[in-house]
């Protein structure tokens, strides 16, 4: 019998049962909720009087909605807003489930604050009403993103009907070049696959680059496999995990600890597993890369020019030249000439210690060019970190605003949004349409690259400039 | 769940790529702790302008486009976020089925949960219904789950795969929490074997 993939392993320990038509019932070990996509599924609970089964499992937050200024506290003004967080604060409380309100200093995007807290743990599967939740899948966690009809069923349940997907490899040999990143490395991978290239997997990063990320970055990668159309990504558990994890607030202590720590260390690929498809990047080959288009997968290293609908075939001409046409770009023009005028530090991407460090790095007693520029950081935790750390003040000194921590212009269902016709530089993970604002244009890239930008007021290479700390 | 069975009726032709869900209905209208009233909103940014008026060249908002209840449409249909919005307001405006080359997992499977039928075809058959949707409303297609077939305005007919699970459950409107909760005493036998076995979760 062939070995097992990572994936298998985790599938077989939760499966509940199997019909004979090939759907599954899987079980749930964590379900993080935010205030989007759970008023409908609690309200279906009450109306059909049902509980929720496993409320020491359930983790909510609001994040999208909130308001990222310092003086929140005074409530959200837009009243559809107000509505949902005070949705979730009222069904937190009736169904007893962990709950970090906005006043909460642990409060943060949901993604980030999942890791922080020590829920998501090795080997586990994880889901959430968003389909970021591919993010938890840095700790070899089987972790997806599902609706509003699937969370009310995990809440009533705490299992999901799954089908199970095929495995997908993506390795990453070698090593990354000074001022390359685990979000060029992933914005590399979608341009190479394409946004559907994923679609029916479970991804697995693996190889020598990968292994060699901080957790920071490993989520950063694990984070947009969904972007590639996978709805899980996943990376075999190591010493950089368990080192993360240990003495989170909720991670096992003592002797679960170590009967934890036994169970995952068998958390990896067998050599003779079977695999549906294997994609391989070499990590030297890969370049500060940034977005052009309006898909994940228009992505480009930056010293590239601006594609023309000609380079393509079949739909992508018609949807290129719309991208083209939406974000005001010519072809031919070089990535690193294209002006910005607002600059985005966050998201679930990119809104960890690590990727403020890094911003930081290269603003350090610099002046920002650009009309506007901001710091969100993913928690109320990172936040204060990065003040004790200094980096607020070298953001603030470079004139970026400094932020409560959400979701913010990573979606722009908040008050932070983009006018139509503005360009950013942004560290989040989705450039479509309108994402950031109506007509706002979205340029994906990593942290240290967003900086570069703000500093130079265009698409810069990060390589350009001199930080003691670009390595 | 409302039931599917055969549905006849106006397909609208679609013919992009990469439909995303903030296409298909943007941020500003997740906003609602209610599953219904969305379909006025689907396809907002397409189908308005910035004062609010109707973009007459959008598709659904030619006159005989408007009670469309079939969408015709190009790959990766559906891509972008969880958000079950999306099918949401797809049903909220009539529209009961989606035929595209490829579908976003989540997507797809949001509509199942919501009584729509999605269909995946190859590109060849998803262009000649491509071309019988551009005929207009006096083109009528039948979507037959029964027996898994697609039945053009000229009588051409399209077999199509559907999960067998997935398709009882359209079929007879079946909510799947009620189905797995009847499967109670196997999801307590697996919690007790976890607490013994993984006692940290
Ligand atoms: S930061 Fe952006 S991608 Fe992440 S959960 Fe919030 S809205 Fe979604």
């Amino acid at each position: 019998m062939a070995g097992k993939t990572l994936y298998d392993k985790i599938w077989d320990a939760h499966l509940v049962d199997e019909s004979e038509d090939g759907s599954s019932l899987l079980y749930i070990d964590r379900h993080l909720v935010h205030e989007v996509t759970s008023p409908q599924a609690f309200e279906g609970l009450r109306m059909a009087g049902r509980t929720v089964r496993a409320p020491g499992q359930t983790i909510a937050v609001p994040d999208h909605n909130v308001p990222t200024w310092e003086d929140r506290a005074k409530g959200i003004e837009n009243e559809e807003s107000r509505i949902q967080v005070e949705a979730l604060d009222t069904n937190a409380k009736e169904f007893g489930i962990h709950y970090y309100p906005v006043s909460d200093v642990r409060q943060g995007i949901v993604h980030i604050i999942g890791p922080e807290q020590g829920w998501t743990l090795p080997g586990m599967t994880v889901v959430c009403g968003d389909s970021h939740t591919a993010t938890h899948g840095a700790f070899g966690a089987l972790a997806h993103g599902i609706g509003t009809s699937e969370v009310e069923h995990v809440l009533a349940t705490q299992t999901l009907i799954q089908q199970k997907s095929k495995n997908m490899k993506v390795e990453i040999t070698g090593q990354l070049l000074p001022g390359v990143t685990a979000k060029d490395i992933v914005l590399s991978i979608i341009a190479r696959t394409g946004t559907a290239g994923g679609t029916g997997y479970v991804i697995e990063y693996c190889g020598e680059a990968i292994r060699a990320l901080s957790m920071e970055g490993r989520m950063t990668i694990c984070n947009m496999a969904i972007e590639g159309g996978a709805r899980a990504g996943l990376i075999a558990p190591d010493e950089t995990t368990y080192e993360y994890v240990k003495g989170r607030p909720h991670a096992p202590k003592a002797a679960q600890w170590e009967a934890a720590m036994s169970w995952w260390k068998t958390l990896f690929s067998d050599d003779d597993a079977q695999w549906d498809k294997v994609v391989t990047l070499k990590g030297e080959e890969i370049a500060p890369t940034v977005t052009w288009g309006t898909s994940p997968e228009d992505a480009l290293p930056i010293t590239a020019t601006v594609p023309s609908p000609d380079d393509f075939t079949g739909g992508k001409v018609a949807a290129v030249k719309r991208a083209l046409d939406y974000m005001g770009l010519t072809a031919g023009t070089p990535l690193n000439e294209i002006e910005i005028d607002t600059v985005f530090i966050g998201s679930c991407t990119n809104g960890r210690i690590e990727d403020l460090r890094a911003a930081a790095a290269i603003l350090k007693g610099k002046k920002i060019a650009v009309k506007r520029a901001m710091v969100v950081p993913g928690s109320g935790l990172v936040r204060a970190q990065a003040e004790e750390e200094g980096l607020a003040d070298i953001f603030k000194e470079a004139g970026f605003e400094w932020r409560m921590a959400g979701c913010s212009m990573c979606l722009a269902m908040n008050p932070d949004q983009l006018a139509p016709g503005e360009r950013c530089a942004a560290t989040s993970n989705r450039n479509f349409e309108g994402r950031q604002g109506r007509g706002g244009r979205t340029h994906l890239m990593s942290p240290a690259m967003a900086a570069a930008a703000a500093i130079s007021g265009r698409l810069t290479d990060v390589r350009e400039i001199t930080a003691p700390e670009l390595v | 769940m409302d039931k599917f069975t055969t549905l006849h009726g106006v397909a609208a032709p679609l013919p992009l790529i990469n439909v995303d869900t903030d296409m298909i209905i943007p941020k500003q209208f997740l906003k609602t702790i209610k599953r219904e009233g969305l379909g006025v909103n689907l396809f907002d940014e397409m189908r308005y302008d910035d004062d609010g008026k109707e973009i007459p060249t959008f598709v659904l908002n030619q006159p005989a486009y408007r009670d469309a209840e079939i969408l015709v449409a190009g790959d990766n249909f559906g891509c972008g976020s969880s958000r079950e919005h999306a099918p949401w307001a797809i049903k909220d405006f009539g529209i009961r089925c989606v035929i595209a080359t490829s579908f976003a997992d989540i997507f797809f499977n949001n509509c199942f949960k919501n009584g729509i039928l999605p269909i995946a075809l190859p590109q060849e058959q998803v262009d000649l219904l491509m071309k019988d949707a551009e005929k207009g409303s006096n083109a009528r297609m039948t979507v037959d789950l029964e027996n898994q077939q697609i039945t053009t305005s000229d009588g051409e007919t399209i077999a199509f795969e559907v999960d067998s699970f997935r398709k009882h459950c359209l079929i007879e409107g079946l909510d799947d929490i009620g189905l797995t909760l009847a499967k109670a005493p196997a999801i307590e036998a697996f919690e007790q074997q976890i607490a013994q076995a993984r006692p940290w979760v």
